[in-house]
């Protein structure tokens, strides 16, 4: 009954809305984007084409690379935390006993709360003279002076950053595996459990490769979400020292709206995009690889 | 598994007449024998360290501005004020002002977002849409592209509208923000209901927008829950959107305000004290919708990535 050519038109105006927003707010932005990005324009000259001018300053840009750098180490050291850190809760409470469903429930609450409330909570345990962390250390007999946490020296903040993500972000990932162990078929752990074959030895031969679709995707969300970091450095570290702590999309930011370089701001978008877009594609490749 | 399976010890208790594997007792499950007070007690460890930046946050909210400020800073306030919300009460334009905004803003995000998602569901899951798969890898564009790329061009085009310092202007960012995912869980929804019920209205002779009202919104109620729940949470919490959006002191959201509260001070450093009550308000509508969604946020999280 849903042959009819009344049919399609009829579905095409149930979503004509959204396409049209998506076109508006969404597609134009973008071809636009393009655009501006080969061109040199701040707010108050008018654009002027420059081609790939902007692109090429960009790999010239001593700045541009420091924060790739920054961006890519950040990715990279919280990514396996928050993966092996996630799937090892995981594993700790996915039998559905009382104690395992209260953990869950906490671990995951963080995830709810915003990134900037969280950011600024961990601004102020990391405050060198007013937060708890340092007093808690001295009180362990840890340190004796004061650890300048944040904004003095670059790894110590990254670290300081990530303290603060895993924290905000490990619940993600175990909610996600949780399910994923849940949802292998009783008979299959039965059948390795009657071999005789011990808990961890199950993990790597049974529950690692049949949940090995979650932990790609979860590895592409915490990917692609590190690699856009922005909040948490723009309010713990405002980039310091020396913006050795802005990532790229804080440069993004900083070149776009306090410097006001549009078409600079636009191509540095536009790489970061392509870098996604890239890292999208692979992850989506991997994911439906392993599928079969 | 195959070999499992023909290995020839595993057949071993049954045949000896010993109870079956499952109810012995088993070595090789985690939470057995004296493992399981170890790791219970790694599960209340783990649960002190999640929630003990939030408590510590709350219980800082509470102590009296002189405290707020001591060094070293004291774990829980020894004396209980409510100094900090009063003061955080009066800052800028006020805190109504700020929790009014935030609240507009995710109030227009989640009227746009069902006002696409639900039409557009409907759409595509039960309609001979032409180009139907072009369509919805399209509407989930916004994936592809992050909208933290897009925000000069998007800029630049509401300083155009008027949009910018304008909350519907925010919310056009955060809905954009929430339509792949709103819009999974949406045509998903409108998937899993069987076609007879359908069938039996168009019967009758309902129209496709009577079919959509009577027969299909009492039961994707859970799906706008879910689509409802994330496009608040998402648009209380958004902070670069706004940081760029939003420039004019009276129409921050809260998100903002804290970023801002932070260079307030108060007897010579950040006041601290009220910088947590900004907090605490920030965290205390999300872990509320979460706990009282709890279901939800769940399910919404596994239909929203895994598939």
């Amino acid at each position: 009954m849903h042959k009819t050519k009344r049919d399609k038109l009829t579905g095409l105006w149930y979503v004509l809305p959204a396409l049209t927003f998506v076109l508006v707010f969404t597609a134009w932005p973008f071809l636009q984007m393009v655009w501006i990005s080969l061109n040199n324009w701040s707010l108050i000259t008018p654009p002027s084409f420059v081609g790939l001018g902007n692109y090429v300053s960009a790999f010239q840009d001593s700045q541009f690379w420091i924060s790739l750098r920054f961006t890519l180490k950040y990715t990279l050291y919280i990514t396996p935390i928050l993966m092996i850190g996630g799937y090892l809760i995981a594993l700790l409470v996915t039998p559905n006993s009382g104690l395992s469903r209260f953990t869950r429930t906490l671990v995951f609450t963080p995830v709810v709360i915003g990134l900037g409330a969280s950011s600024l909570l961990w601004y102020w345990l990391f405050s060198p003279n007013y937060g708890l962390i340092n007093r808690f250390l001295r009180d362990l007999g840890v340190i004796d002076s004061p650890v300048l946490w944040l904004g003095v020296d670059a790894d110590l903040s990254n670290w300081a950053v990530i303290i603060s993500i895993t924290w905000k972000v490990l619940g993600f990932g175990m909610i996600l595996f949780v399910a994923a162990i849940q949802a292998i078929p009783q008979e299959i752990t039965e059948a390795t459990m009657v071999d005789g074959a011990g808990f961890w030895q199950r993990v790597r031969k049974v529950t690692l490769p049949l949940t090995r679709r979650t932990i790609l995707l979860v590895t592409l969300i915490s990917v692609i979400g590190s690699l856009l970091a922005f909040d948490q450095f723009y309010l713990m570290t405002a980039g310091q020292p020396r913006n050795l702590t802005a990532t790229s999309t804080f440069y993004v930011y900083l070149n776009s709206f306090p410097y006001l370089k549009l078409g600079y701001g636009a191509a540095l978008s536009m790489i970061l995009a392509l870098i996604i877009l890239g890292f999208t594609i692979v992850q989506m490749m991997l994911t439906r690889r392993s599928e079969t | 598994m195959t070999r499992a399976l023909s290995d020839p010890i595993q057949a071993a208790p049954f045949e000896a007449g010993i109870e079956p594997p499952l109810t012995r007792k088993e070595p090789n499950r985690l939470w057995a024998g004296r493992n399981r007070y170890l790791l219970g007690a790694v599960c209340v460890v783990l649960c002190v360290v999640m929630i003990a930046p939030i408590v510590l946050s709350v219980s800082a909210s509470l102590k009296t501005t002189a405290e707020a400020a001591a060094v070293p800073p004291t774990y829980f306030p020894s004396e209980l004020s409510l100094d900090n919300y009063q003061k955080l009460w009066d800052y800028g334009s006020g805190l109504v002002t700020y929790l009014g905004n935030s609240l507009i803003t995710a109030a227009l995000t989640i009227v746009m977002i069902l006002a696409l998602t639900v039409p557009a569901g409907y759409g595509l899951a039960r309609f001979p849409v032409p180009g139907k798969n072009v369509i919805f890898v399209f509407l989930l564009l916004a994936l592809i592209i992050p909208y933290q790329a897009l925000l000069t061009p998007i800029f630049l085009m509401f300083s155009t509208l008027g949009l910018t310092n304008n909350l519907l202007g925010l919310a056009i960012v955060h809905t954009t923000i929430q339509i792949p995912f709103s819009l999974y869980i949406m045509r998903n929804a409108f998937e899993a209901v069987p076609r007879e019920l359908e069938e039996a209205a168009v019967v009758d002779g309902a129209n496709s927008w009577q079919v959509l009202r009577r027969v299909f919104m009492p039961t994707i109620v859970p799906a706008v829950i879910t689509v409802t729940l994330f496009a608040f949470v998402t648009s209380w919490n958004e902070f670069l959107g706004a940081l760029v959006m939003l420039t004019r002191d009276r129409s921050l959201t809260v998100p903002l305000v804290l970023a801002a509260a932070r260079s307030v001070t108060s007897l010579g450093s950040t006041d601290w004290g009220m910088l947590q009550a900004g907090v605490t308000i920030a965290i205390i509508p999300c872990v509320l919708v979460y706990f009282l969604l709890q279901r939800y946020y769940v399910s919404g999280l596994l239909s929203g990535a895994v598939k």
